[in-house]
């Protein structure tokens, strides 16, 4: 098998909770190939912030925890790595989208200073060098008069304008990967149909991997070439897009995309998926679906089931159990 | 259902300005137009749909309607009696009539009430029964919104974020209200809850012969909610049409390209997006003339000049577009 860009193998992260540490997600196996996104989705609380999270190790020290598992980038094991060690990969080779530009931009220094000083940590570049790159960037970005807005605040930005501003700080170093997390929430839809226009166009024109993080199906079809669904901590099902869309196998998954309502063909009724999704602390020891899927079993409720592989997809589910070739 | 004609609510040129910091050396005051001469009727048991992106003034035109703000022009007939103009004693009938539904079941719960204290507060306040009629009232209702009998004495907090919407609803629907304001009542769920939560709004709807106004900036919740849609822009209404011909017949261009830039989950949907140009402009200097032209792929010169007015081009279908006037589009 031809090396992968970033591997993930049996990552296991937890959180300390009232003095007890709590699995937050555990049996995380996944691969990104050069050049591919993959979009992970699921409902809050699923796992997907604090997987691409923990890629990075940027979740907090004193109160999370690495359990166990791999993250292999461009064939060296990163999951150990100390912090200086990791600030020469952040940024420079896997960069980050975060989902709220107001939070995630300074108040207080200009739009200019802050992409210039992501340029500043990795390279030597004299001030023109570095105001030239930063202007080029804000234009590939589609951001409108970039010498105007290269002087300007966050406050005097619009919402659209300032994830522009994130997108480009984060291609300003040419990273292999970007991990954006949930870049266009917060936006409105036709702001968002412009901030897809500029992925999909940097996509097209270099090859750079995506990792998209997200709860929007619509966004996920429209973008990704494979997808990752995640609940409760846990992988559900992985394979291509069109696989998960045309053929979902994981009860979560089918019911996950019967309950979308449409905005493109008329529904009578939307088939709801029963229940909530467990907490932390209650979740169950077998499938974490197990509480609301329709065809639990007895297996369900007492073993995780690991991944099968049915045709191009992996499923984590009893219900294929036939199916002989098990991958973790 | 047979009443579907009769429209319970009517809204009339209904303005709503809020004062904005002044200038130094501007001439007199300025206004945020944040409602602008909105005018449209909602049936007896109908959905009718509000949509637009933020800040286009969906929400001020829900409080306008229920007078939780006051209009600053305009009228608003309820059951033919003017909301705007009625005395603090009408407004207190009328207001067991209609209700409303918030969009943060985080917030518009109070954390130190136990559900049932939430749920019989609208009855402490309008009804004289005996408590055991309230307490009645309030275990029947919690059963018509899937709530447990049992959780009556928990507090908000030891719910998800489905369970407190359901609250919020028995809340808002414990006098039995005819008309229910629901402002964007399940944007902050989850899409597995949020299909919960929209079939229960259904439900009762059919079982209450509830009329209901449903604000959302997500076309395809309204797609499946809504009898009639209204799309807004900037204040006003660019459109109004029946779910089915909006969405098979866009006429406003804003409306077209707003269902265009909706993501569909299909991994095989081709379709052409149109992509607007530049941001929503500031509301506290809108373009003149129609608010759109500035986006508008289709321009004409009077576009800058004159605002369009909301005319029928088709049977129920309106529009506030030069283009159609022209009869370029229709």
């Amino acid at each position: 098998m031809a090396e992968h860009l970033l591997s993930v193998h049996d990552l296991a992260v937890s959180f300390l909770v009232r003095k007890k540490w709590i699995t937050a997600v555990s049996d995380i196996s996944f691969y990104v190939d050069k050049g591919e996104t993959l979009g992970i989705v699921g409902e809050s609380g699923c796992g997907k912030s604090v997987t691409s999270l923990s890629i990075l190790h940027l979740l907090p020290k004193t109160t999370s925890r690495i359990d166990r598992g791999s993250i292999v980038f461009e064939g060296t094991e990163i999951s150990h790595f100390d912090d200086k060690q990791m600030s020469r990969i952040r940024g420079k080779q896997i960069a980050m989208i975060f989902q709220d530009s107001m939070t995630s931009l300074n108040p207080v220094m200009t739009i200019g200073v802050q992409l210039m000083e992501a340029l500043k940590v990795h390279q030597k570049l004299s001030h023109e060098e570095m105001h030239q790159r930063v202007i080029t960037i804000l234009e590939n970005v589609g951001m409108p008069s970039p010498e105007k807005r290269f002087d300007e605040y966050p406050h005097q930005l619009s919402g659209g304008m300032r994830q522009r501003v994130m997108i480009a700080m984060a291609l300003i170093q040419s990273p292999d990967l970007l991990i954006a997390d949930e870049p266009t929430t917060a936006l409105d839809v036709t702001i968002q149909a412009q901030i897809l226009g500029i992925m999909k166009d940097l996509k097209k024109n270099s090859d750079i991997s995506i990792m998209l993080i997200t709860h929007d199906m619509g966004v996920v079809a429209e973008m990704t070439d494979r997808i990752m669904v995640m609940y409760a901590g846990n992988i559900m099902e992985m394979g291509c897009s069109k696989d998960i869309f045309h053929n979902p196998l994981h009860p979560y998954t089918q019911g996950l995309l019967a309950s979308i309502p449409r905005s493109d063909k008329d529904i009578v009724r939307l088939t709801s998926i029963e229940g909530t999704v467990p907490t932390l602390m209650s979740m169950p020891k077998g499938c974490h679906f197990c509480t609301r899927c329709k065809y639990s079993m007895a297996q369900c409720v007492t073993e995780r089931p690991p991944l099968f592989l049915v045709g191009a997809q992996l499923v984590a589910c009893w219900r294929y159990a036939h199916q002989e070739e098990r991958l973790t | 259902m047979i009443e579907i004609q009769r429209p319970i609510l009517q809204v009339e040129n209904l303005q709503k300005y809020f004062l904005a910091k002044k200038k130094l050396f501007s001439k007199g005051p300025a206004y945020v137009k944040a409602v602008d001469d909105v005018s449209f009727s909602i049936r007896q048991g109908e959905t009718f749909g509000i949509v637009g992106e933020s800040g286009c003034g969906k929400s001020t035109l829900c409080r306008a309607i229920l007078r939780l703000t006051e209009p600053t022009g305009g009228k608003v007939l309820f059951e033919g009696k003017d909301i705007a103009t009625a005395s603090t004693e009408e407004m207190r009938g009328l207001r067991q009539k209609m209700q409303m539904i918030f969009q943060d079941p985080y917030a518009s719960l109070n954390p130190r009430m136990t559900v049932r204290e939430l749920i019989k507060a609208p009855l402490d306040v309008f009804s004289h029964e005996s408590e055991e009629g309230k307490m009645e009232k309030v275990i029947k209702i919690m059963g018509l919104v899937g709530l447990n009998e049992e959780s009556i004495n928990k507090y908000p907090h030891e719910f998800s974020g489905g369970q407190r919407q359901r609250i919020v609803i028995a809340r808002a629907l414990i006098l039995n209200p005819e008309f229910v304001c629901c402002d964007e009542p399940v944007s902050a769920l989850d899409v597995s809850v949020r299909a919960q939560v929209l079939n229960l709004m259904l439900d009762l709807q059919k079982q209450l012969g509830l009329t209901y106004l449903f604000i959302s900036h997500d076309l395809s919740v309204i797609r499946y909610v809504c009898n009639r849609i209204a799309v807004m822009y900037l204040g006003r209404i660019v459109e109004i049409a029946s779910k089915d011909e909006l969405y098979a017949n866009p006429l406003h261009p804003y409306t077209k390209c707003l269902l265009s830039s909706i993501p569909v989950p299909d991994p095989d949907h081709k379709s052409e997006r149109i992509i607007l140009e530049g941001d929503v402009p500031s509301p506290y200097n809108p373009p003149s003339g129609c608010h759109f032209h500035t986006r508008c792929n289709s321009v004409l010169s009077c576009c800058s000049v004159e605002y369009p007015l909301l005319r029928e081009v088709a049977p129920g279908h309106f529009v506030a577009c030069h283009l159609c006037r022209q009869g370029e589009l229709a």
